[in-house]
Parts: C-alpha cells; sequence; structure tokens
C-alpha cells in the first residue's frame, strides 16, 4: 500500500500543490486527474522519490520513502515501472536492447534467457516485429508499447503511467487502456495513470484522484465520480466528455 | 540563476559524480564508448590541428625573422617550445570544445528534456555514475594523450614547413627544438591538457545534465558549454601559466 501524506511541493515561489493525502491500495488502479501543468508529473516523481517534497511524507508499506538513503531509494524505484509521457526510450539503442537495458545491468541472466524474457514482453505488447527496429521508426503507439514492455521486464509491484494515451489516435489509445487493464489483471500490478483524458479514466481506474487549484480537490471511486456534484469536478469531465462526443462523431 | 547558485549546482553535480566514481560497474562500458568517441575520434582532427599550427608558425618565424642575425636553429627552438608550452593544449582544447564540449552537452540534454534520465534513475540508476562520471573520466584520460599527439604532429608539421619552403633545414630545426628542450615544458602542457580536459567535459554534463525546455532548451545548453568550455580554458591557461611559470 502507497500513502500519500500531507505532501507538498513548490519550485521555488511557484506552489505546485499542497497538503496531498490518498492511499493507493494494493491491486487497485488509481487515476490522477487534472489540467495539464496541476502538477501531475511531479506528483508522479514524487511516489518513487525521484523528487523531494517541501513537507509530508510517501509511505510504502508504513515506511517513508524519503527518509531512505539514496541506496534504499534505488532499490525501491526498482519495484516500480514507470512509463514516461514521451516514452523516455534511449535512443542510441534498439528495441530490443531497450527491453533487455535493466536486465543486462540489474540480473545475471543469460543471454538466452534475456533473449527469452525480452521476447515474452515484446509479446505481451503485441510487438514481437519490431526487437531488431530502431527506436526512431516506431510509431507513437509503438513507443508507448515499447516503453511499457521496459517497464515491466523487471516484474515491477506498481506500475506508473504519465498520460499514456496522449497525442495517440483515438484507436490506439483504446489499444494502450486495454493493456494497462491486462497489465493490472494478469500480473497483479497496482497501477497509477495519470491522465487528463477522461475515456481512459473510465476504461482502466477503480479511484480517481483529482488535483485542482493547487490541492487534492477530489478524490474517491468511480461511482462516486459519477454521482458528485462538485463543480470543478464536473467542469474537468464535461469538458472531456465533450471531447469524447465530438471524437466519436468524427 | 546567478553565478554562485550555478556555481553551487556545478559544484554539487562533481561531488555526486567523486563519490559514485566507485560503482565502477555501472559505467564501465560507457567509459570505454567514452575513450573511443572523445580519443580515437579526435585523432584526425588533432593531427589536422598539430601539422597546421607547426607549420604556419615555421613559416612566420621564419618570416619574422629572415632579417635578424640569428642561427636558423633558433626557429626550431621557438616552435617546438612554443607548441610543447602552448599551442598544442590550448589549440587541441579550443577545437575540443567545440567537437567534445557539445557532443557531451547536446547527447546529456537530449536525454534530460526526452525524460531518458528521469527513466534511468527511476530504473534504479545512478545517472550520475552511468552518464557524467565516465565522460569527465575520458576528458581527464584522453586529453592529455591528444596533447602528445598534437605536439608530435605540430613539431614535426614545423619541421616539414621549414624544410619545404627552404627556410629552415631539418638539421637546424632540430638541434634547436633539442637544446632547448626542456621536459618540465612537456609536464606542463600534460598538466594543462589535464585540465582543460576536465573543464571541458564537466563543464558540458553540467549544462547538458540541467537542460530543459525541449529542442531549444537543448541548443542552448550546448552553445553555452561550447562557449563557456572556450572562456575556462583560456582562463585556466592563464591561471596555471601563473602558478607554474
Ligand atoms: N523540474 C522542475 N523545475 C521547476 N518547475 C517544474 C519542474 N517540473 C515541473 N515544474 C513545474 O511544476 C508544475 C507542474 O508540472 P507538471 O507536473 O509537469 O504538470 P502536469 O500536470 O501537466 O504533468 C508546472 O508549473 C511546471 O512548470
Ligand atoms: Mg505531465
Amino acid at each position: 500500500m502507497i500513502e500519500i501524506r500531507n505532501l507538498t511541493k513548490s519550485f521555488g515561489d511557484n506552489l505546485v500543490w499542497e497538503d496531498v493525502t490518498f492511499r493507493i491500495e494494493d491491486g487497485e488502479t488509481t487515476a490522477i486527474i487534472g489540467r495539464s501543468g496541476c502538477g501531475k508529473s511531479v506528483l508522479l516523481k514524487h511516489i518513487n522519490a525521484l523528487m523531494t517534497p517541501d513537507s509530508g511524507e510517501v509511505l510504502i508499506d508504513g515506511k517513508n520513502i524519503f527518509e531512505l538513503d539514496y541506496v534504499g531509494q534505488r532499490k525501491l524505484r526498482q519495484r516500480f515501472g514507470v512509463l514516461f509521457q514521451g516514452s523516455a526510450l534511449f535512443d542510441s539503442i534498439n528495441t530490443f536492447e531497450n527491453i533487455a537495458f535493466p536486465l543486462r545491468y540489474f540480473t545475471d541472466l543469460s543471454e538466452h534467457d534475456i533473449h527469452d524474457k525480452v521476447m515474452a514482453a515484446l509479446r505481451h505488447v503485441n510487438l514481437e516485429s519490431a526487437a531488431e527496429k530502431g527506436t526512431s521508426e516506431l510509431s507513437g503507439g509503438m513507443r508507448k508499447r515499447v516503453g511499457l514492455a521496459r517497464a515491466i521486464i523487471l516484474e515491477p509491484q506498481y506500475i506508473m503511467y504519465d498520460e499514456p494515451t496522449s497525442g495517440l489516435d483515438p484507436q490506439t489509445a483504446d489499444e494502450i487502456n486495454e493493456l494497462i487493464v491486462v497489465m493490472a489483471e494478469q500480473f497483479d500490478i497496482t497501477s497509477i495513470v495519470i491522465t487528463h483524458d477522461m475515456h481512459s479514466v473510465l476504461e482502466v481506474a477503480d479511484k480517481v484522484a483529482f488535483l485542482d487549484q493547487q490541492k487534492l480537490s477530489w478524490y474517491g471511486t468511480i461511482d462516486q465520480m459519477r454521482q458528485s456534484n462538485q463543480k470543478n469536478l464536473i467542469d474537468f469531465i464535461s469538458a472531456s466528455e465533450y471531447q469524447i462526443k465530438s471524437k466519436s462523431s468524427i | 540563476m546567478n553565478a554562485f547558485k550555478e556555481l553551487g549546482k556545478y559544484s554539487s553535480l562533481l561531488y555526486q559524480a567523486l563519490r559514485s566514481s566507485t560503482e565502477f560497474s555501472t559505467y564501465r562500458k560507457n567509459l570505454f564508448h567514452e575513450l573511443v568517441k572523445v580519443g580515437y575520434d579526435s585523432v584526425p582532427i588533432i593531427i589536422l590541428v598539430g601539422i597546421f599550427t607547426g607549420s604556419v608558425m615555421t613559416l612566420q618565424s621564419a618570416y619574422q625573422l629572415q632579417f635578424a642575425f640569428i642561427p636558423l636553429s633558433t626557429i626550431g627552438a621557438i616552435v617546438s617550445e612554443s607548441i610543447l608550452i602552448e599551442l598544442a593544449a590550448v589549440i587541441s582544447g579550443l577545437v575540443l570544445a567545440g567537437k567534445v564540449g557539445a557532443r557531451v552537452a547536446t547527447e546529456l540534454g537530449t536525454m534530460r528534456v526526452s525524460e531518458q534520465i528521469d527513466a534511468l534513475e527511476s530504473m534504479g540508476f545512478n545517472s550520475v555514475s552511468f552518464l557524467v562520471v565516465p565522460r569527465v573520466l575520458a576528458g581527464v584520460m584522453m586529453f592529455p594523450v591528444l596533447y602528445i599527439v598534437a605536439s608530435i604532429f605540430g613539431i614535426g608539421g614545423g619541421l616539414a614547413a621549414g624544410y619545404f619552403s627552404g627556410t629552415v633545414p631539418p638539421a637546424d630545426f632540430l638541434m634547436g627544438a633539442r637544446m632547448y628542450f626542456y621536459p618540465w615544458n612537456v609536464v606542463f602542457g600534460f598538466t594543462k591538457s589535464f585540465v582543460f580536459g576536465f573543464i571541458i567535459t564537466s563543464v558540458a554534463c553540467y549544462k547538458g545534465f540541467f537542460a530543459k525546455g525541449g529542442a531549444e532548451g537543448v541548443g542552448k545548453s550546448t552553445t553555452e558549454a561550447t562557449v563557456l568550455g572556450c572562456i575556462y580554458i583560456l582562463l585556466a591557461d592563464f591561471v596555471l601559466a601563473a602558478l607554474l611559470l
């Protein structure tokens, strides 16, 4: 379980959010939603200690991760897979090597076993054919899938997605949403999905955390969200729904 | 950002690099690549720089001294000494600030703005050890080697220019070069190139590592790395001359 408690972060004079508190239960998928620039990515980078807050704590299995030393934090990070917004593939190596990369550095697997694991991961994301491709030859959707294969290769306990569907066409976005659900079910992974795409939220999430006005403005289940009459939440959702409708009418 | 803050950030990056330089297994492979890229790949341009520097110096000294009643060997002495003390290190340094500094800043800057550095960190890597340490090490290891290359080809170029232009016979050139050869000059030039290698790679790593703002930000950090690299080389050259001569 991940507990985020009274977390506050600012960059210089620029307050990102303050006093953010919520919990992520094991096995659940939590969506963190909010407008762009509201600090979703910054929050994600606190959950695996890539950034340090001004105050507050993040407890994982009861331990405050900001009190760990650097080595402890690095061990902790390996329990997370992260799919970055732009996929963050290493452009100096090909698709196969990108996925094999963590295995080469953090395991003692033989070349044969590495090959098998990488191909299995590629199969999970339906991309076996792309193994030998350079990363620059991949489309946006393919890059996300390679990033996802790399994120799960060390069999993490948690996986975090930073805007996994942004910049993709609706069909490809749906494929990614499906993958998120499959990953969560098949590997029993706890997922955190950052997005401003309500369609994606409805597809994948159990719980929703809404960042707005520099705080955690709303938190609850999908059903609670549908019934909520909190104005800024409704506005955010209806803005997205308008988009969804206009997308499907094209 | 003010200069003190920048200096603080730069020092803290170097401190982290120093601390993580013990994680040899993390950067062993990258170090090998960097030694090739910084050293081996720079050899052609350094040979070119050496030959031209030496031959131009010889021709110009011969021209300037053509009416002075001095032995021709003096030209060999002037050329070889200038190359060993100053030119082989400084001119190579300025050229490499463009070649090596720009490449390093662009590489790291691109990795930063495309979140590849975050990806490394989130996998549990020490990104400073993985990216910065091998580049700075390659700089301090290969620049002195390149200094030697530049010196040999510089003096060789000077000798050849004297011969082909008919101004300084090789025997005179070599006699002058040998008569005024002090090992200390080589130590001095060697030390300089070591310091320049450190400056160029560490400044480029710093600029790249903290790049922000997309492609434009990477361009900015590359330009700054190159310009600052050149300026700091000239400053360091002055400081070292004041300290060691
Ligand atoms: N490393 C950083 N340094 C300074 N400001 C930052 C940094 N990262 C993010 N910010 C700022 O924090 C705010 C939230 O950014 P971000 O989390 O990326 O938003 P989003 O919700 O779109 O993911 C923005 O105003 C951004 O400018
Ligand atoms: Mg973001």
